[in-house]
């Protein structure tokens, strides 16, 4: 039995003359051109979808931890009457929300991290290769025992515990996101502030060649904020080590950021080199760029519009719709008492 | 070019201006916009509307600049997807960010100039999307229609101004926008107040003017 031997290619007939020749032309300009403006539009406009994975953090405290000491409790000043200091109920130190988390892709692909650029979808992909050890903090100015410490030496100050804040930002939208740190208070107790102290101004790092977007000055390099000592000392401000019970990603901040979870999202300084205690309240940023659109406090107020856009509602990141931003972003019963008798419309 | 060939060429034009569009529509129903999809949307449709309509106005004075006087069959196109893509972001802004309240649109609007100026743009250009035809630009006839079209520029510039005072501190983009905008704007002008000097000294029109002033009526 015998196969017919297979047809030379030579004797197929070529498409050009099978196909009308300027059909196949045309069909390959508008394959080019489609395909040239489909691959043009993905380049400049993706959104955000880096796998950002850093190492488990070590000993992370996950209980609820309704403080019942009275240090850790709602109230920082320390009214508690001692023969009321133990409560029947636990007081809500707000540590904790029931409330759906944010993924941690969003969480860690959606920033406003202008050290890298000022595309919020882009920060994961910009700081992909940014590396945050060694790393050391500065802590000084008015305080008895000035440091520079390593980063292992913030981390040993206390176990790493994790706590659901709402995190809401300037621009109208919001997230829930499981942080993981301690008060800063900790590091502060450590220094031993002076009484003179009123203020904390915080640093972040300035390194064009490592945070790219500081070649281009869309804010005062370094990046700076502060605090009221009192807002400073709350319990609710955190020093963030990381989130989702990881080590902090770079876009989010590493190693190392504040967290106050009443204000807006700005006010969390991120990649933190230098804090320092001061009697004057320090520049910030964004007041120094904008002062009539970002005040020093910044607390989340809905009553209280931003010059160009309402603050009234939010867009939860991963819900459809809009919902009602709260005063305080929801930590009034913690922290409304810092602002007693103070106009927060002047004071915004 | 062949009327064949520019048939063909419009076509293709066509397609490559929808593809962003389709794309953006296909990422939405993947679920593929990030964290935050309305926004994007927006974002987008919003910056593919001010591409077109900067490219629909660059259109007059590339032709005259390079005498390649074709590429003004490109322009009412060119146009019309800039309203259609200005059209589509109102849409997600007003369904998904306003949730279809009308009520909550208007006082957002009134509240907000910069709502206030995109809405303007919105509204200019959608007499020029509706009179695009060549049956409304006899109707409306060709020098009032003329007239009517150059309300593209100040819609190109309430489109810019819109997106300038949404933008916090990095404002390179829209002020590139806007510059494209004015330098654009600044040869149409300076190319009339020419024209009109060279008619008063009753000189005949420049060489090369008139071939491409008479292929489309200008906006």
């Amino acid at each position: 039995m015998t196969t017919p031997p297979p047809i030379p290619s030579s004797e197929i007939t070529p498409p050009e003359l099978y196909f009308n020749r300027r059909s196949l032309l045309r069909a390959g300009i508008v394959a080019a051109t489609t395909a040239s403006t489909a691959g043009l539009y993905r380049a400049l406009n993706r959104p955000g979808a880096e796998e950002v994975k850093t190492p488990e953090l070590v000993g992370l405290v996950k209980d609820r931890g309704d403080s019942t000491d009275p240090v850790e409790q709602a109230n920082p000043e320390g009214a508690a009457d001692p023969v009321e200091a133990a409560p029947a109920e636990p007081v809500d130190n707000g540590f904790h929300t029931d409330e759906t988390l944010t993924s941690l892709r969003s969480v860690t692909n959606y920033n406003n991290f202008y050290e890298f650029t000022t595309s919020k979808e882009r920060v994961a992909l910009v700081s992909r290769n940014f590396v945050s050890r060694p790393w050391t903090v500065a802590v000084e100015g008015l305080v008895h025992k000035p440091k520079v410490f390593d980063l292992d030496e913030i981390l040993k100050l206390s176990a790493p515990e994790e706590r659901v804040y709402r995190m809401r930002c300037v621009e109208g939208w919001s997230m829930v996101i499981p942080w993981a740190g301690f008060s800063l208070s900790k590091l502060l107790d450590a220094v031993e502030p002076m009484g003179s102290a009123k203020y904390v101004a915080f640093e972040t790092l300035f390194d064009p060649k490592r945070m790219p977007g500081q070649n281009y000055p869309a804010l005062d390099w370094p990046y700076v904020e502060g605090l009221r000592l009192d807002e400073a000392l709350h319990p609710l401000t955190m020093l963030a080590t990381g989130l989702y019970g990881r080590e902090l990603p770079a876009p989010n901040g590493a190693p190392l950021r504040l967290v106050v979870p009443w204000k807006y999202g700005f006010k969390g300084i991120k990649s933190i080199v230098k804090i320092s205690l001061t009697e004057n309240q320090p520049p910030t940023s964004w007041n120094v760029t904008a002062p009539g659109e970002y005040g020093f406090y910044s607390n989340v107020n809905p009553d209280v519009a931003h010059p160009r856009w309402s603050q009234a509602t939010e867009q939860r990141i991963g819900e459809s719709g809009r919902r009602k931003t709260l005063m305080f972003n929801g930590y009034g019963e913690q922290v409304a008492q810092l602002y007693t008798g103070m106009d927060l419309r002047r004071n915004f | 070019m062949t009327h064949q060939n520019l048939q063909f060429a419009k076509f293709v034009a066509l397609l490559n201006c929808a593809v962003p569009g389709l794309l953006l529509g296909l990422d939405a129903l993947r679920g593929d916009l990030g964290a935050n999809p309305v926004n994007f949307a927006i974002r987008t449709t919003g910056m593919l509307s001010l591409i077109c309509l900067v490219l629909s106005l660059a259109v007059t004075p590339a032709a005259r600049v390079s005498g390649w006087s074709q590429i003004t069959h490109f322009r009412r196109m060119l146009g019309v997807y800039a309203f259609l893509y200005a059209a589509v972001h109102f849409g997600i802004f007003f369904g998904f960010d306003r949730a279809g309240s009308v009520s909550s649109t208007l006082s957002e609007m009134s509240l907000r100039p910069y709502l206030a100026v995109g809405a303007a743009s919105l509204l200019m250009m959608a007499p020029l999307a509706a009179t695009s035809t060549n049956g409304m630009i006899k109707r409306v006839g060709g020098k009032r229609w003329k007239l009517l079209h150059r309300l593209a520029y100040p819609a190109g510039l309430a489109a810019v101004t819109h997106y300038f005072l949404l933008v916090k501190s990095d404002t390179r983009l829209p002020m590139a926008f806007g510059a494209t905008l004015v330098v654009l704007l600044g040869y149409r002008v300076f190319a009339l107040r020419r024209k009109r000097s060279v008619d008063l000294n009753q000189r005949g029109p420049r060489i090369g003017e008139n071939n491409v002033v008479q292929a489309e009526p200008l906006p």
